[in-house]
């Protein structure tokens, strides 16, 4: 039934389901979206709308969709909430699709850069104002720094990713980055740009200019990725190095419900931990049983192999295997 | 009627009687039966499209209203707790419980990308519009005109990317230039690294008021009256000093007026603002042509995505009232200036 050999082996029910939420996982739920419809010959119709986070659990909740999508974990209220919604059983948080923050540089002459979350605060803080400061050389023996200005762009729109990126600053350097994570960004100096598009566009015609950006901008401009030394050295972001970092974050859900507790200021081998993980928000059990089969078809497929691999396209980091065979233990458990 | 003393007119109005008898009373019948049903539909015709005349106007009017009834119910409980002094203050923190929003920043960066915009545009439109209508043939003129009025055709966002990825980086140069030449007044000072800074943006939006300001111009010019004209040339006037004391002071008015129009447009243009503009958050206004900063309507659109809460809702709509009071000023302005005849 699957069309291609890695894929697992799927139901594929008619019928249709509705998904809304989270707009970090908007390309790679379409992408999950568009390949599992390939799979299974359009016989689900599945549809997803990018509201946001928050109007995701909302109507959710609310029993206006199917399932929902969000960048955290339902809140303790929120659970109480989807108990009522999915008729007296409890609501699951599935973590799907891991989205890695780059923290691209343009600097002409260095083709690999290392910086930890210190320094990385420091420049966003505009305390660390120059390319060859000690604090960037000593992160980077063996490399001739050059003396120019560190320009410095954000996103001026709010955004998760900049949530995301304050969250890891503050882990790794509380006294540098004081700020509470929010939306804005909360930094000293530096441009705001409109969008991941905008930061990328600037990064890359600025000479001397870093910016944080959603990895797969970061890969199609071309732009250079700094390398994160968490202690023990730069770690490349990729693949491998996303997946320890989630390796490195604890379960705090019960049963199977997956809430993490991501570490950004992990000190395991390897692990790149400026990420992103988004979450789809499923009933246990309580949806009317054609809408059950899809929901289970449709995330089976999402936490696969094929699907987990095929999102790298759109900047996504495949769930490591430990985390993908709880994932799909929930998944199979969901009556 | 009834004492009529002539034949002809008696038979006309008498064509009830007459109406079926002999064709030669034809000339008489065609005017009055047609002359009759004229009437009645001349008056409910009449009637009819004055109604919908005030009709349309009320509509317009209404929504003008309610869109400001809108904005100002939306924007004062926010105002009500606003933290700080929204005319002064250059913060803007409304993510938190506490807010802390002013406009001073906005107020200055819409102003001054919009007047710089208005200083670059209206020579250029005058200048062809002076030349489409005195000195090309008509012919090469509406040529001219027809490609200035492309321009006006093509979506903001179309001239947003340009101006970021083509305009700004290629006027790098010259900026860097400029800074090192006039980098002592306040005005030319450092601003942003990038070249997303206020000229950059005022360039752009010149290019697209130039189109309405153009046309406007164009057509007030072309209304000189011909003795003004053919009295300035038969006084000895060369062409531009004919130009001079007949064909500008009769449009200057009606340039005004179209500066202004154009004016509104810079004031509440988004897009393209918003796309070619960084934005900063030293605190306070830099007053720099180089500098970053966002206009009222660049900040509303910039964040209208995340706006997640009544509380935060309320201060971006409380600087787009600032903008619709601000544009509204514009136009009567430009009313005013439009209504004053010709000297």
């Amino acid at each position: 039934m699957a069309a291609s050999g890695s894929g697992p082996a799927l139901a594929c029910p008619a019928g249709a389901i509705t998904g809304e939420g989270s707009t970090a996982q908007t390309n790679a739920i379409q992408q999950i979206i568009a390949s599992y419809n390939d799979a299974c010959a359009n016989k689900a119709k599945i549809e997803y709308n990018a509201t946001g986070s928050g109007a995701g659990v909302k109507n959710f909740n609310a029993g206006l969709v199917d399932f929902g999508g969000s960048d955290s974990a339902l809140s303790t209220a929120e659970h109480a909430t989807a108990l009522a919604r999915c008729k007296s059983n409890e609501a699951w948080d599935l973590p799907m699709v891991v989205g890695p923050v780059a923290f691209s540089y343009n600097l002409k002459g260095v083709s690999k850069l290392v910086l930890n979350g210190d320094v990385l605060a420091k420049i966003f803080m505009g305390q660390i104002k120059a390319w060859n400061d000690p604090a960037i050389a000593a992160l980077n023996s063996g490399v001739t720094l050059p003396s120019t200005a560190i320009s410095v762009f954000y996103r001026s729109d709010d955004s998760g990713t900049t949530d995301n990126v304050s969250l890891f600053l503050k882990a790794n350097a509380p006294t540098v980055w004081t700020a509470d994570h929010s939306k804005t960004w909360k930094g000293k100096g530096g441009e705001g740009k409109n969008g991941s598009a905008g930061v990328a566009q600037a990064v890359a015609a600025t000479d001397g200019a870093i910016g944080y950006l959603e990895w797969s901008f970061a890969t199609d401009n071309k732009l250079g990725i700094a390398q994160l030394d968490m202690g023990s050295g730069g770690v490349a972001l990729n693949a491998d190095s996303v997946g320890k970092a989630l390796e490195a974050a604890t379960i705090t859900g019960t049963g199977n419900d997956l809430t993490l507790k991501l570490d950004y200021a992990t000190k395991a081998a390897g692990a790149y931990p400026a990420i992103l993980v988004t979450y789809e928000i499923v009933c246990s059990a309580g949806l009317d049983s054609a809408k059950t089969a899809i929901v289970k078809d449709f995330l089976t497929y999402f936490a696969s192999d094929a699907g987990q691999n095929s999102l790298s396209g759109v900047g996504s980091a495949p769930l490591p295997a430990s985390l993908r065979a709880k994932v799909n233990t929930s998944i199979q458990a969901i009556k | 009627m009834a004492d009529a003393p002539d034949a002809t007119v008696a038979t006309t109005t008498d064509h009830e009687a007459a109406a079926g008898s002999s064709a030669s009373l034809a000339t008489g019948k065609p005017v009055s039966t047609p002359n009759l049903t004229f009437a009645t539909i001349k008056h409910g015709g009449d009637r009819t499209f004055r109604a919908g005349a005030y009709a349309a106007a009320a509509i317009v009017v209404l929504l003008v209203l309610f869109v400001g009834i809108f904005l100002a119910v939306i924007a004062t409980p926010s105002l009500r707790h606003d933290t700080v002094n929204f005319f002064t203050s250059t913060q803007w923190n409304v993510g938190t419980d506490t807010l802390q929003f002013g406009i001073a920043g906005l107020l200055w960066t819409t102003a001054l990308i919009a007047v710089v915009a208005m200083l670059l545009a209206v020579p250029v439109a005058v200048g062809t519009a002076l030349l489409i209508t005195q000195y090309v043939p008509g012919r090469v003129g509406s040529t001219i005109g027809f490609v200035i009025d492309l321009l006006a055709a093509v979506p903001s966002i179309i001239f947003g990317l340009w101006g970021l990825k083509l305009l700004g980086p290629f006027l790098g140069p010259f900026y860097d230039w400029l800074q090192h030449v006039l980098g002592w007044i306040p005005l030319f000072s450092k601003g942003v690294e990038s070249t997303g800074n206020v000229l950059t943006a005022s360039i752009v939006l010149a290019i697209m008021v130039l189109p309405i300001v153009s046309a406007i111009s164009r057509d007030v010019f072309a209304q000189t009256p011909r003795d003004h004209i053919e009295a300035a040339l038969a006084l000895g006037a060369t062409k531009w000093e004919m130009i001079r004391i007949a064909v500008i002071p009769y449009g200057r008015s009606g340039v005004i007026a179209a500066s202004m129009l154009g004016l509104g447009r810079a004031l509440g243009e988004t897009i393209a603002v918003m796309i070619i503009l960084s934005q900063t958050n030293t605190p306070g206004i830099n007053v720099s042509l180089f500098a970053g900063g966002e206009t009222f309507a660049s900040k509303i659109a910039n964040n209208a995505q995340e706006f997640d809460s009544p509380a935060k809702t309320g201060a971006y709509i409380a600087a787009g009232l600032v903008l619709f009071v601000l544009t509204f000023a514009v136009n009567a302005v430009s009313r005013i200036v439009a209504d004053r005849k010709v000297s």
